[in-house]
């Protein structure tokens, strides 16, 4: 007659999102599985490793001191990757907030909606640097082919982050302005924009932040900016030239990181 | 006999859901009143006062306001008809970043263009009539507060002064006292009475409190599973009326299940 006797001899695990025990443990086994025998088949000898860092001390070696003799190249690069991110951060948003809108479930209707949905999607399918590839063949090496990809970049992901915030936005006063009488623009403007403009303007920043590290790798593939200085440099074993437009690299993220940081930090 | 102010019949909104949420309602508002629609959550209530002003898009029956059809409307007309009907609603649905005067001159949106509302080139008119119903409402002074900085019963003043800001020729309340706690009700309550004798407009509330519904209407109108089943003034709604809208009926001064607010 006790309270303990009711549940004694029962046995409780929590269930899992595998259904069974059993297959979770199967599961796991089979992971264990595959990654060593991707291991093997990958040929991941370790003498190649070994000889890889030894070769890496010799890069080192010559990197140092870097050579910021050749200012003007380097300076040219770097404004003109900054360049780069900018006109195609602006280029960017100017395409994605008409598109974000589009692909917001609860404002437009179903065919527009999908239709702009599907522009996403495949604005996200390729990563930039196929992108970029694919406008240098098409428009020679140079900026232009810069700005094109890192604009359909940040259209694609400020487009999708747009429409998921109108989403996931308060219904109703955009009721309410519908039921004064406001028309469509009106809506967006007055009922929609002050919903989502405080962190529209957090991922704008952030965009532009990393436009600007994108910037300085698309180079590598011809897009223009320093990257193509740096991946010139590496070709031609120029390290200490590279170390030296790597250096310049990494303060010029580091600044922009600071900086962006400081703008949504104040923004809240 | 005059034209009646608002005459609605054989309404139906079919959500497609197998159970109509309105079926068939009928009836006419002919002189300026309060008009209490009561039922329980799901009776269609809300389906109903947003089909008036096609919030809700029904889907037959006629709603007649001042000579138009409502239903039959193009978009463009139904624009202009809905300045004429304000709304008030249970969750303010106010602009909660934008100040009260900001909220309060969106009643006039559907009688500017765009860039004449975006740079706040009202008339000095509308101006002067929105700082009168801010202090009609009570808030006089709070013209530059942030709307997210109110409480509730100063949201729903807002509320009340947008909709008013429209000069509208119809009222919709919407459960406006249903996030309120009780003695705010009924202050929020006396004002929509006062405004809505004040100006002579006819006025559709949904409550849910019977009790308010009792003392501040002119008119009682009992909604039961998209059917209007009771259409009378408050002093005929007996008990027996009421289990007639609301089933088994218990408790007149505590009302209905204070459940969920549609």
């Amino acid at each position: 007659m006790s309270d303990t006797a009711f549940g004694a001899g029962r046995r409780w695990r929590p269930p899992t999102i595998f259904g069974s025990h059993k297959l979770r443990a199967a599961f796991f086994l089979a992971v264990a599985v595959y990654l060593v025998w991707s291991l093997g088949t990958l040929q991941f000898d370790s003498q190649r490793v070994l000889r890889g860092f030894v070769r890496a001390g010799d890069i080192f070696a010559r990197m140092w001191p870097p050579d910021f003799s050749r200012s003007t190249l380097l300076i040219n690069g770097m404004l003109e990757s900054i360049q780069i991110a900018i006109v195609s951060t602006v280029l960017g948003v100017l395409i994605a907030v008409p598109i974000g809108v589009c692909a917001a479930r609860n404002l437009a209707p179903r065919p527009i909606y999908l239709a702009a949905r599907g522009l996403i999607v495949i604005g996200r399918t390729f990563h930039e640097l196929i992108i970029a590839i694919f406008f240098v063949k098409m428009f020679g090496f140079g900026p232009l082919a810069g700005v094109l990809t890192l604009s359909y970049g940040s259209f694609s992901f400020v487009a999708k982050m747009l429409a998921e915030d109108i989403e996931n936005m308060n219904m109703g006063p955009v009721e309410a302005l519908r039921a004064t009488g406001a028309g469509f623009r009106q809506v967006i403007w007055f009922a929609v924009l002050p919903q989502v403009l405080v962190r529209q303007i957090g991922i704008l920043i952030y965009r532009l932040d990393s436009n600007l590290r994108h910037s300085t790798i698309i180079g590598v593939v011809g897009a223009g900016g320093i990257g193509q200085t740096l991946s010139a440099a590496f070709s031609k074993y120029d390290f200490d030239f590279a170390s030296a437009i790597l250096i310049s690299i990494a303060v010029l993220v580091a600044m922009g990181e600071f900086g962006s940081d400081y703008i949504r930090r104040r923004l809240r | 006999m005059t034209e009646p102010l608002l005459e609605i019949t054989s309404l139906v909104k079919d959500y497609g859901t197998g159970r109509r949420a309105l079926d068939s309602v009928s009836f006419t508002i002919r002189t300026p009143q309060l008009v209490g629609i009561i039922g329980s959550s799901g009776a269609g209530k809300s389906t109903l006062i947003r089909c008036i002003n096609r919030l809700v898009e029904p889907t037959s029956g006629s709603v007649r306001l001042m000579g138009a059809d409502i239903p039959s409307l193009s978009s463009r007309e139904l624009r202009k008809m809905r300045r004429q009907i304000g709304m008030i609603f249970q969750e303010y649905n106010l602009v909660e970043r934008l100040t009260v005067m900001q909220n309060v001159l969106t009643g006039r949106l559907g009688y500017v263009g765009f860039w004449t509302s975006v740079r706040y080139r009202y008339s000095e008119e509308d101006i002067r009539y929105a700082y009168a119903l801010l202090e009609r409402v009570g808030l006089a002074g709070f013209e530059n507060r942030r709307a997210d900085a109110l409480s509730g019963g100063q949201r729903q003043r807002v509320g009340i002064a947008r909709a008013l800001m429209q000069r509208p020729k119809l009222l919709l309340l919407d459960e406006p006292t249903a996030s309120l706690d009780p003695s705010t009700s009924r202050q929020i309550m006396q004002l929509a009475q006062g405004v809505i004798e004040e100006q002579h407009m006819p006025a559709l509330i949904n409550i849910h409190d019977v009790t308010l519904a009792r003392t501040f209407c002119d008119r009682i109108i009992g909604m039961r599973d998209g059917k209007l089943v009771f259409d009378a003034p408050p002093a005929e709604l007996t008990h027996a009326r009421l289990v007639d809208i609301y089933g088994a009926y218990e408790n007149d001064e505590a009302g209905p299940r204070q459940e969920e607010p549609a």
